[in-house]
């Protein structure tokens, strides 16, 4: 992946609570793969950066398995909207709502994520 | 039926032939097996098998595999089944059968199904030592004992349908093999003149000797009464070890005659059109025993079966009638197509023929036309594509002209007349004598969606199998007639099939994912990020194809990283609590003790749970993700490599330890497994590859249940291919015999990469083999005959992969950026992922699993939802 110079600065930041927490530098996110972040209070968030450059943050708890694997998942579009599928039994997740799509039940948190 | 009150009435059958067991079947569907008691005599030591598929013995099946018997169906009707036990006399005013063991059985009806005894040319000496007929299951067995000890050369009699059979069989055996006809072409009954030239000409590039216009005079024995050679009525002598006569069967009706029923003037027990003997309203006669109401008696198996429900029928005083049959055929002998059928001499007044003739390709294409423009038969040899449809429409009026159904593709507009357009009363399976319209029904009124299911739903296809093909192409109009969408795309980004997108990369150089869903991509997905079922599929069309369309051989380059399954992605196996599991190559599961003393040393410093795995090599478990780079480093270190255990690709080559050390050993299976498994690792395809090599027919290996299986032979390899073991076992089906290493390993490379090329994401070899049209004969074409020319780029194809592999393992661990990836956390690379715990058990570890449990319970503001569990 060759990024444009100017994005190489910039930093892939997550909110919580008030503040923006930063994470890693956004070359590190590569277009349809995930990474996994730890937040202070050892919540675990996977982050990911779609083709287009949009980025997305869930919980990186797969809600079925316990495993904490979402950032590893293959990602996708689903009718316009992008989702991860865990890699482990597989059922997706929406990025923006953490709602999965294979089981109405089940929701995983999201984190507003951003640039800068 | 007049039964004595109280009494249930009792059918015998005399004969457990095909015929024979089409009856009882017939029998139970009318549900007469629960209001009869029903005895069969059956004369061979087996109960009935299919003859018609006799030659395939020697390709591989087994006399089981052939079995038509279902013991549980004899059991569940309370059939009466007196195996290896002939029926001797009958008295027919006492209505009684006597068996050879002495039991007699009282009918009240009695039905002859005694088939026919190959016709015996009475020359000098034909019972000698060497001498054979080909008739059952004992005497290819027979033939097999001879041809295998003590013949090397051998001479058939009858170039007939069933004499080139023979002779296939005789050179499949390593024998050099002679064909002695009378008449001067071969296949004279089924083929004129222009067909009898074109599949001579084949024939004869086979490596047989054909001898036409001569006849058989005398047998020629040595001093030990054996056979020689043979003597023929042009003067000459041919020497030969073994002779199998094949001149023609004639109907079994010796026991008839003794019992006063009328027989024909040459043979044949004469039945009326219910198949009931003219002479005793008790007694049917049917199948090849039979002369039917025409004054025929039929020579196949499709007239026999019509008679046995017209028996059954009669039986159960259903309304039913044989008047007489189509004897179309059509054939594979020895690799060549042969069909003929309708008026397939051109006997109807003032017709017309079609002939498109090249006897350089050994193609003749012959039909018969009626002054009207109606189809009245024909015959096709070399290329027997049309049957199905032709057949079909014969008696009808074609929509296209004949000539563009016979002309070659290329030459002016080849027609294809699709199986839509053929009226309903059309008969698709001759064998079973299916119509369309059945057809039709099972996919509509009964749901049948699939081929398979259409098979057990209305019997089609399920005896010569020649109508197989149109059957799917009826399949496949009827769902997209009755409105199910038939989408054969390959996900809601993709309306093409993997094969499809296969063609596309390949042909137009296509190397990144996001161009080909640009271009090619469905017009909502287009630009899109794609879908989990696309991205490995194309990752792995990429991957195959790498070297030859100008991508990374390394699955984790560029965009191709983007697309692998997270197996993949970090060539590893996830394991449920996110750790995971390492498996090196250890090929043909030989290995040093110095091999297996790093590995144990590995597993021992990281703390690894160890296990043999079922595919002959060693898997360590518990790794996490921070780990494999290190765990690697010294495997590389130490000369391993990637087992692939993670990837869509080849497997393991599992080997028995062969003639090296093994008593019963033929040939080196440790080093050929080796050299397999050096020469396709890496290979990345629709699903996972895996194989084996056994040392000798014992099969220590399993190679039977492999996606392509090697078993020694005295003279080279047998290459089996399309076997499965996991959920739906498959034994798999030989391709070739008595190979050369290097003949082997060709046949293997353009097996793998037609099957790359042509198979279903996710679908194992055996699946695909049983879903491409064509099935096991086509792969066979298109591989061992090269029929659609492509075998010299499908090798050049595995050459490239070949020549470019490269262990994966070894390229990561030398690129830092690489393994920047491998950590659990990017923020915090050195911290371990603490939802990944282990607990001890048996000396080792295994998942804590209540630790993942306990990750599940974060605080609520978070989790807005979790998996109740
Ligand atoms: C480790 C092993 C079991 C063992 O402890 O022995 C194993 C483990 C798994 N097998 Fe297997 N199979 C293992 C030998 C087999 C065999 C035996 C063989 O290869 O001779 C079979 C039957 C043979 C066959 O495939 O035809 C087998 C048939 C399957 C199947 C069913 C495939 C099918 O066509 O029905 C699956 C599921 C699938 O692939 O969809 C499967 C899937 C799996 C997966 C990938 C399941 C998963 O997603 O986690 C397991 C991953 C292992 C890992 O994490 O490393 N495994 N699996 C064996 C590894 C062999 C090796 O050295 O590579
Ligand atoms: C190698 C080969 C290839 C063939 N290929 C084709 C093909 O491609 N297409 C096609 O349509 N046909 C083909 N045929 C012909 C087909 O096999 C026969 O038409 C069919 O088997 C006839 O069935 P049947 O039940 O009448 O006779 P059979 O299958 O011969 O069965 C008769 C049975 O009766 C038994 N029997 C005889 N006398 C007695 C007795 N007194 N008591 C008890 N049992 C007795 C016999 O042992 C035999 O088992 C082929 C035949 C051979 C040998
Ligand atoms: S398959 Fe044959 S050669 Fe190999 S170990 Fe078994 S018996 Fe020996
Ligand atoms: S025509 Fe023989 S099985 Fe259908």
């Amino acid at each position: 992946m060759t990024l444009a110079p100017e994005t190489t600065d910039l930093k892939v930041q997550l909110k919580l609570e008030d503040d923006w927490f930063t994470v890693c530098d956004l070359a590190q996110l590569l277009p349809g793969r995930g990474v996994a972040a730890l937040l202070p209070d050892g919540r675990q968030v996977a982050l990911f950066r779609d083709r287009g450059g949009a980025l997305y943050a869930i919980d990186n708890r797969d809600p079925f398995c316990g495993a904490a694997v979402l950032s590893r998942g293959l990602t996708g579009t689903h009718q316009g909207r992008p989702f991860v599928a865990s890699p482990l039994l597989k059922q997706r997740f929406d990025l923006e709502t953490g709602q999965c799509l294979d089981d109405e039940a089940v929701r995983v948190a999201t984190y507003e994520v951003r640039a800068s | 039926m007049t039964a004595t009150l109280g009494a249930t009435p009792t059918i015998v059958l005399v004969g457990h032939g095909m015929v024979g067991q089409r009856f009882l079947e017939a029998l139970a569907e009318r549900g007469l097996t629960a209001t009869h008691r029903v005895v069969v005599l059956c004369e061979e030591p087996r109960p009935a098998y299919d003859r018609v598929a006799l030659t395939s013995y020697f390709s591989g099946k087994t006399p089981e595999d052939l079995s038509m018997t279902d013991m549980e169906f004899i059991e569940t009707h309370g059939i009466e089944l007196y195996v290896g036990d002939p029926a001797e006399t009958i008295d027919r005013e006492a209505k009684k059968v006597t068996a050879r063991s002495g039991q007699v059985f009282e009918y009240d009806t009695l039905v002859l199904a005694t088939g026919s005894y190959p016709f015996v040319p009475p020359v000098p000496n034909k019972d000698a030592e060497g001498c054979f007929v080909y008739r059952t299951i004992e005497d290819l067995l027979a033939i097999e004992e001879y041809a295998k000890t003590k013949a090397t050369t051998g001479a058939v009699v009858g170039g007939g349908l069933l004499g080139l059979e023979a002779a296939g069989a005789l050179k499949g055996l390593g024998v050099e093999a002679h064909i002695v006809e009378f008449a001067p072409r071969l296949m004279p009954v089924q083929v004129d003149d222009g067909g009898g030239a074109a599949l001579l000409r084949t024939i004869e590039d086979m490596g047989l000797s054909v001898h036409t216009g001569v006849g058989t005079q005398e047998i020629v024995v040595g001093e030990d009464g054996a056979v020689t050679g043979m003597k023929l009525s042009d003067g000459s002598e041919l020497a030969t070890d073994m002779v199998v006569f094949s001149a023609g069967v004639r109907p079994r009706d010796q026991l008839a005659r003794d019992c006063g029923l009328t027989v024909g003037e040459r043979g044949g027990i004469t039945v009326d059109e219910q198949c009931r003997t003219v002479a005793d309203p008790h007694v049917f006669a049917i199948g090849e025993c039979a002369l039917a109401s025409d004054g025929r008696v039929y020579g196949l198996v499709a007239p026999g079966y019509e008679q046995a429900e017209t028996a059954a029928a009669t039986i159960a005083q259903d309304e039913a009638e044989f008047t007489g049959a189509d004897l179309s055929t059509k054939l594979k002998l020895l690799g060549v197509d042969v069909a003929s059928f309708g008026d397939a001499h051109g006997t109807a007044e003032d017709c017309l023929d079609v002939v498109y003739s090249d006897s350089r390709a050994g193609l003749y294409k012959k039909l018969v036309i009626g002054r009207d423009g109606t189809l009245l038969g024909g015959i096709l040899v070399g290329d027997a594509e049309a049957y199905g449809t032709l057949k079909a429409f014969t008696g009808s009026v074609p929509p296209v002209s004949p000539e563009s159904l016979v002309l070659p593709a290329g030459a002016g507009a080849p027609t294809q007349l699709g199986p839509s357009a053929l009226p309903d009363d059309a008969i698709i399976c001759s064998c079973n004598n299916v119509r369309k319209g059945t057809i039709r029904g099972a996919v509509t009124e009964h749901n049948c969606t699939t081929v398979p299911e259409v098979k057990k739903c209305t019997k089609a296809g399920t005896t010569c199998g020649s109508c197989v093909k149109v059957l799917g192409q009826l399949v496949t109009a009827e769902l997209e007639a009755s409105g199910v969408e038939v989408d054969k795309g390959l996900c809601g980004c993709f309306s093409q099939t993997r094969e499809e997108l296969y063609e596309i990369v390949l042909a137009l150089r296509i190397n990144t994912y996001q161009d080909l869903l640009d271009r090619y991509g469905r017009d909502g997905a287009k630009s899109g990020d794609g879908c989990e079922i696309c991205k490995p599929a194309v990752g792995s069309i990429i991957a195959s194809l790498a070297p030859t369309i100008g991508a990374s051989g390394y699955v984790l380059d560029g965009e191709q990283a983007s697309l692998q399954d997270s197996n993949d992605h970090f060539l590893a196996n996830l394991q449920k609590n996110g750790s995971y599991s390492v498996v090196p190559r250890i090929p043909g599961g030989e290995i040093t003790p110095e091999g297996l003393i790093v590995i144990g040393e590995i597993a021992r410093d990281f703390g690894l749970y160890t296990k043999i795995t079922g595919g002959q090599r060693i898997d360590m478990f518990g790794a996490r993700v921070e780990q494999l780079p290190l765990i690697w480093a010294r495997l590389v270190d130490a000369g391993f490599e990637s087992g692939h255990a993670y990837g869509k690709a080849l497997r393991t080559v599992k080997s028995c330890v062969g003639q090296t050390w093994c008593r019963y050993g033929v040939q080196d299976s440790v080093r050929m497994a080796i050299d397999l498994e050096l020469r396709y690792r890496g290979l990345r395809s629709p699903h996972k590859l895996k194989s084996a090599v056994s040392g000798c027919q014992r099969e220590c290996a399993e190679a039977q249940s492999k996606d392509f299986g090697v078993i020694a032979t005295a003279n080279g390899w047998n290459l089996y291919v399309g076997g499965n073991g996991g959920a739906t076992p498959r034994h798999a089906d030989l391709l070739a015999q008595d190979l050369s290493d290097a003949e082997l390993i060709r046949l293997i490379d353009r097996f793998l990469m037609f099957y790359i090329r042509t198979a279903d994401r996710l679908e194992r070899t055996s699946t695909w083999l049983e879903r491409i049209p064509g099935g096991l004969d086509h792969v066979r074409d298109v591989v061992v005959e090269d029929s659609l020319g492509i075998c010299e780029e499908l090798e050049s194809l595995m050459a490239d992969h070949v020549a470019h592999y490269a262990d994966e393992w070894a390229t990561t661990i030398n690129d830092p950026e690489k393994l920047s990836r491998f950590v659990s956390f990017v923020n915090a690379p050195d911290t371990p992922d603490p939802v990944v715990g282990f607990i001890p058990e048996r000396d080792q570890i295994k998942p804590d699993l209540p630790l993942l449990s306990i990750g599940m319970r974060p605080a609520e503001d978070v989790l807005e939802g979790s998996a109740q569990r």
